[in-house]
């Protein structure tokens, strides 16, 4: 049996093996192929056998299982025996992890394939591990990773990659949040860990910061009945005051840094609110401020709908109604913030019907649960 | 990606274009039918969105408490329930616009001369579990 620390620690080389594989000329496919098997080797012979340099060791394992599956090709065998012949390389550079990040998010994939490849290439997930955390089959999940392999196959390796693609991969693994056997939240903290360890960028550490500051707060987000908790009313004894802080660094340095993106200003927000002691003590102003920043980057009518919420805990429930009142009603959520912002402003009777509405089209289960009750609250007043 | 539920009904929807009851389709027809939801289901399965998909027979039975230590009632079938469900797919796509778009060529299976039914499909949202982020 292999100890889950040397799962993890394989976990943590797969991207560096990969990238370097890729990099000495292997097809992205074939690559991927011969890592996943190094890696199923290392797994039956480490715990027999630790190698001094498990990096070093899955590289040249994985670069031999690539010569002899292309090997098996006639047509190729002129071309592998001459790249036969180089030495294999003992360490990993960091560019080569760097490159593998960006060639799984490449902007030629759609989100979703970009996510399935990322937490197969980059975070050696296997297929049906993945297959169980995004609820679909895993011949469909086989396939959406083979596309996405054969689409990065014709990537031409040595061009610049884009680090907002891949915070935005990273983003939305983390979002996933939770089913199956893999804990997609902590594998997105670990996979954006591991890209601030190899790439000096002030919105990598926003986005990692944010994650933590998110993840910090995750057991106080749910009651034991599985419902959702809002943040005003969240155990804060429940936090984890170790993330929270590690958070706060993170977000410190990178703010220091004077270039302001988005993640850090959402991570800015989370950590006003990681910091009050009570909800009461929420330092909403700042907040406010905070959000004019994200308009100004983004310019999205959700952060605008967000503010509105900020808003009215800043300066009352009518200021945030006259906010409310330039925004799309169509936007999604907003009979939601209406709801809110009207049962703050004493009009009970609306909120009841605005809360209704948003549990009507509320997207997800814990959302619908959660306003219908506010509603079912409001009509069974006296 | 987002979940949705393609819903075929036996009866209830808005009658489609090429409304001619299945019983009188020919086999081949019928078989190109049923072909072409095969094929769709295979496609959508090699494009990475097909998340699951079974047939439901026409009748069902209604079933209701009847109170404790009391078989449960049963009633039906009812033949002329308004809202028969014939099936289900469920596809994962990246958005509602790729939802529409595989709705709409799952509508044009061919029935009766071998031409696209114009079938209606319902298609619904499936709830999700809450994002990590934002609040």
């Amino acid at each position: 049996m292999t100890t889950p620390r040397d799962e993890t620690l394989l976990r943590s080389l797969t991207p560096g093996v990969l990238g370097i594989l890729v990099r000495r000329g292997a097809e992205f496919a074939a690559a991927e192929d011969a890592v996943q098997d190094a890696l199923v080797e290392a797994l039956r012979v480490w715990p027999a056998d630790p190698p001094r340099d498990p990096k070093g060791w899955l590289v040249t394992v994985a670069w031999r299982k690539f010569l002899d599956a292309t090997r098996a090709e006639a047509a190729r065998r002129r071309r592998e025996e001459a790249v036969a012949d180089e030495p294999v390389p003992d360490h990993v550079a960091v560019d080569d992890t760097l490159h593998l990040y960006f060639l799984c998010a490449h902007p030629s994939l759609t989100p979703s394939s970009a996510v399935a490849l990322t937490l197969r290439a980059v975070g050696g997930l296997t297929t049906r591990q993945i297959a169980q955390a995004y609820l679909v089959p895993e011949a469909t999940m086989a396939q959406r990773i083979s596309r996405a392999k054969r689409t990065v196959s014709r990537v031409r390796f040595d061009q610049p990659g884009d680090v907002a693609t891949v915070l935005r991969v990273l983003y939305l693994v983390f979002n996933e949040g939770y089913s199956g056997d893999v804990d997609l939240a902590a594998e997105a903290i670990r996979l954006t860990r591991q890209l601030a360890a190899v790439i000096d960028h002030p919105e990598v550490a926003g986005l990692l910061a944010l994650m933590l500051l998110h993840h910090a707060r995750r057991a106080s987000r749910t009651a034991p009945d599985g419902s959702l908790v809002p943040l005003a009313e969240q155990d804060r004894g429940r936090w984890d005051t170790r993330l929270i802080a590690e958070g706060v660094e993170i977000l410190q340095a990178a703010l220091a840094r004077d270039q302001l993106g988005e993640f850090q200003a959402q991570a800015a927000i989370a950590a006003l609110h990681a910091d009050a002691p009570t909800a009461a003590e929420t330092d909403w102003v700042q907040i406010v401020e905070w959000y004019d920043e994200l308009v100004r980057l983004t310019g999205s009518p959700v952060v605008r709908l967000n503010r509105a919420v900020a808003v009215g805990e800043a300066d009352g429930a009518r200021a945030g109604l006259a906010e409310l009142a330039q925004l799309d009603p169509g936007l999604p959520r907003y009979p939601a913030v209406a709801a809110y912002l009207h049962e703050r402003d004493g009009d009970l009777s609306r909120a009841a019907v605005l809360y209704a509405e948003a549990a009507r089209q509320a997207p997800t289960l814990a959302e619908r649960d959660h306003l219908v009750r506010q509603a079912a609250r409001l009509n069974a007043r006296g | 990606m987002a979940k949705y539920l393609l819903l075929k009904h036996y009866r209830g929807a808005p009658a489609p274009v090429n409304n001619v009851p299945m019983d009188r389709w020919t086999r081949d027809e019928f078989s190109a039918h049923m072909q072409y939801m095969r094929d769709f289901a295979d496609r959508l399965e090699a494009t990475g969105e097909f998340a699951g998909e079974l047939a439901l027979a026409p009748e069902g039975t209604w079933v209701r408490y009847d109170g404790e230590g009391r078989p449960p009632v049963t009633d039906g079938p009812f033949a002329e329930t308004k809202d028969l469900i014939a099936g289900w797919m469920v596809i994962d796509v990246d958005g509602y616009d790729r939802a529409v778009e595989l709705a709409g060529e799952l509508s044009a299976a061919p029935g009766a001369g071998g031409k696209p039914i114009h079938e209606w499909l319902e298609l619904r949202p499936l709830l999700t579990e809450p994002p990590t982020l934002g609040e």
